[in-house]
C-alpha cells in the first residue's frame, strides 16, 4: 500500500485527536440512526411482523429462493455464453487477417457502447416476433442475450489487452526459437495471458451478476422481481427489497474475494500483471 | 424499403427521441457531479490516517459496489418514495427525475472513489518519501505532491466511469423516469414492424456519445501522464 507512506504513525496528540473526533462522529452517526429509525416507526415500518415475515418458510421456499434460482440460471448461462464470445472475438481481434480484426473490432466495440438494457428490451421485444423461443421464456433469453453481448464484448477486450500486456521478450523468444506468429500467440502468449485475465474475468461474473437484476424491468421472475412480489403483496416491500439486496451483496462479495485470492495466487504463474481487485484501473468491472 | 424508412419517418415525427436522450444527458450530468463528490471524499476517507474514515469508506464502497443499481433504484422509489413518503419535489415527475439522480450518484460514488484510489496506487513511493522528507504533512503532502500526480493517473478510470454511468442512466426507467430505453419501448410496441430501426437508432445515439467520451479521455490521460 503506497497510502501509508503518507502520514507518519501517530503521535499522542494525533490519538487523541483522532479518539475525540471518532467519538463526535459515533454520536452523529448515532443521532441519524435515531432520526431514520423515527422516521421509520412513523411510517409503521418497524412493526415487528413486517420483519418476522423474512424469516418464515413460506418467504424463501415460494419467493426469494426461486427468485435467486432464476438469477442464477441467467447468469450461469450469461457466464458460459460471454466466455465463449470473449474468447472467440478476442482472438480475431489478435487475427493476422485484417479484415478479420477490423469486423471484430466494430462489433466488440458496437456492443460495449450501448447499454445492456436497451439491448434487454430490444430482445424482449423482438424475440416474440420471430416465435424462435416460447413466449413464457423470452424474458429469460432476452435477459441472457443482452448479458452475453454485452460482457463478451468486455471479455474480449480482456483477452486482447491481456495479450498485449505481456512483456515484449515473450513473444520475442518464442519467435526466436522459430515458432510461427499464431504458434506463438496459442502456445505462448495465450495461457500466460488468460492465466493474467482470470481474476479480472471473476470480477466480471460480479457484473453479470448484478446485471441479471434488469430482468425485472422485461418482466423475468429473478430475485428483485420476486422480492417486489412478495413485498407488494404483504405490504413490507421495503423489508423485502433489503433482503434481496443483502442476498446479492453476500454472493457479489464471496465473488470478489475469490478474485482478490486468485490474483494474488496466481502471479506467479504469468509474466503478466494479475490485477487484484482494488487495483483494477482499467475499470472493465463496472456494471 | 422506402416503405420501411417512410413509417419509420412518421413515427421519429410523433415521438420526441431526442427530448429522452436530453433526459439521459441531464441525469448523467448531475449524477456525475453528484458521484464525484461523494467519491472524491470517499477517497479521501480511504486515504486518510484515520482507521475509522478508511473502514466506512472501505464499508460502504464493498456495499455499494457488490449491489445492483436497480436495486438501488426500486428501493429508492419503491422503498423510500412510496412507503416512507419522502418527497425530494413538490412535482410528480421531477420527484422520480431527483430520486433517479439521488440513486445513480450513490451508486457510481464506489467507483468514483475507487478510481481516484487507484489514480493515488500510480504515484510512486518515493514521491510521499520525498514529500514527507522536507517536512510536508499528511495533507500539505497530498495537496501539493501526491493528488496533482494522482489526478492525471485517475483519468482512465474516471473516463470509464463516466462511460458506464452514461449508459446506466438508462436504469432510471425502473425510477419511473422516462428516459431513452423506456421511449424505446413504448416506440416498439406501437410500432413492432419497424423494432430493428427503432433500436438502431437508440444504439447508435449511444454509440455517438460514449465513443467521443472515450477517445476524449484516452487523449487526455495520454497528454497529462506524468512520464517515469
Amino acid at each position: 500500500m503506497s497510502t501509508t507512506v503518507l502520514f507518519d504513525a501517530p503521535g499522542p496528540r494525533t490519538r487523541r485527536l483522532t479518539l475525540v473526533l471518532n467519538v463526535v462522529a459515533l454520536l452523529v452517526l448515532i443521532a441519524l440512526a435515531v432520526v431514520v429509525l423515527q422516521k421509520l416507526g412513523a411510517q409503521g415500518q418497524l412493526e415487528p411482523a413486517k420483519w418476522q415475515a423474512l424469516l418464515t418458510e413460506r418467504t424463501w421456499a415460494n419467493f426469494l429462493i426461486p427468485g435467486l434460482v432464476q438469477t442464477l440460471k441467467a447468469a450461469l448461462l450469461a457466464v458460459v455464453g460471454s466466455v465463449v464470445f470473449g474468447l472467440v472475438f478476442g482472438l480475431a481481434r489478435l487475427s493476422g487477417a485484417w479484415p478479420v480484426r477490423a469486423v471484430a473490432a466494430v462489433v466488440v466495440e458496437f456492443f460495449r457502447a450501448v447499454p445492456v438494457l436497451v439491448m434487454m428490451i430490444f430482445f424482449y421485444l423482438g424475440l416474440a416476433r420471430t416465435g424462435l423461443v416460447s413466449p413464457s421464456s423470452t424474458p429469460f433469453w432476452a435477459v441472457v442475450i443482452g448479458l452475453v453481448l454485452y460482457n463478451g464484448s468486455v471479455i474480449a477486450e480482456l483477452v486482447r489487452s491481456g495479450v498485449y500486456q505481456l512483456p515484449r521478450g515473450q513473444r520475442e523468444a518464442g519467435l526466436a526459437v522459430g515458432l510461427t506468429p499464431s504458434q506463438c500467440l496459442r502456445s505462448i502468449l495465450l495461457p500466460q495471458a488468460l492465466t493474467a485475465m482470470l481474476p479480472s474475468l471473476i470480477s466480471q461474473f460480479v457484473v453479470i451478476l448484478k446485471d441479471t437484476a434488469l430482468g425485472y424491468i422485461i418482466t423475468y421472475p429473478e430475485l428483485l422481481a420476486s422480492a417486489r412480489r412478495l413485498g407488494s403483496g404483504d405490504g413490507n416491500i421495503l423489508q423485502t427489497l433489503l433482503a434481496a439486496a443483502v442476498v446479492f451483496i453476500v454472493i457479489n462479495t464471496l465473488l470478489s474475494f475469490a478474485a482478490g485470492r486468485l490474483s494474488r495466487r496466481l502471479s506467479y504463474r504469468t509474466a503478466g500483471k494479475t490485477r487484484a481487485l482494488h487495483e483494477a484501473a482499467e475499470g472493465n468491472e463496472i456494471g | 424499403m422506402s416503405d420501411y424508412l417512410g413509417d419509420f419517418a412518421s413515427l421519429l415525427s410523433q415521438y420526441d427521441v431526442l427530448a429522452a436522450f436530453w433526459v439521459n444527458i441531464q441525469l448523467t450530468f448531475w449524477a456525475a457531479l453528484g458521484s464525484l463528490v461523494l467519491g472524491s471524499v470517499l477517497a479521501l476517507m480511504r486515504i486518510s490516517p484515520v482507521a475509522s474514515l478508511r473502514a466506512v469508506g472501505a464499508g460502504y464502497v464493498n456495499i455499494v459496489r457488490n449491489t445492483p443499481l436497480t436495486i438501488i433504484l426500486v428501493f429508492l422509489v419503491l422503498g423510500v418514495w412510496s412507503q416512507l413518503a419522502i418527497n425530494v419535489s413538490s412535482d410528480f415527475n421531477r420527484n422520480f427525475f431527483i430520486y433517479a439522480i439521488i440513486g445513480l450518484s450513490l451508486y457510481h460514488a464506489s467507483f468514483v472513489c475507487e478510481a481516484i484510489r487507484s489514480g493515488v496506487n500510480t504515484v510512486p513511493l518515493g514521491q510521499a518519501e520525498a514529500a514527507r522528507a522536507i517536512g510536508l504533512g499528511f495533507f500539505p503532502a497530498a495537496r501539493h505532491v501526491i493528488f496533482p500526480q494522482a489526478l492525471r493517473g485517475a483519468v482512465t478510470p474516471l473516463g470509464n466511469t463516466l462511460i458506464a454511468l452514461t449508459k446506466n442512466t438508462t436504469v432510471a426507467a425502473a425510477a419511473s423516469v422516462t428516459e431513452i430505453s423506456a421511449l424505446m419501448k413504448t416506440m416498439i410496441e406501437f410500432r413492432p414492424d419497424v423494432i430493428v430501426a427503432i433500436f438502431l437508432t437508440v444504439a447508435l445515439g449511444f454509440v455517438v456519445i460514449v465513443i467521443p467520451v472515450g477517445l476524449l479521455t484516452t487523449w487526455l490521460s495520454r497528454k497529462v501522464a506524468v512520464k517515469r
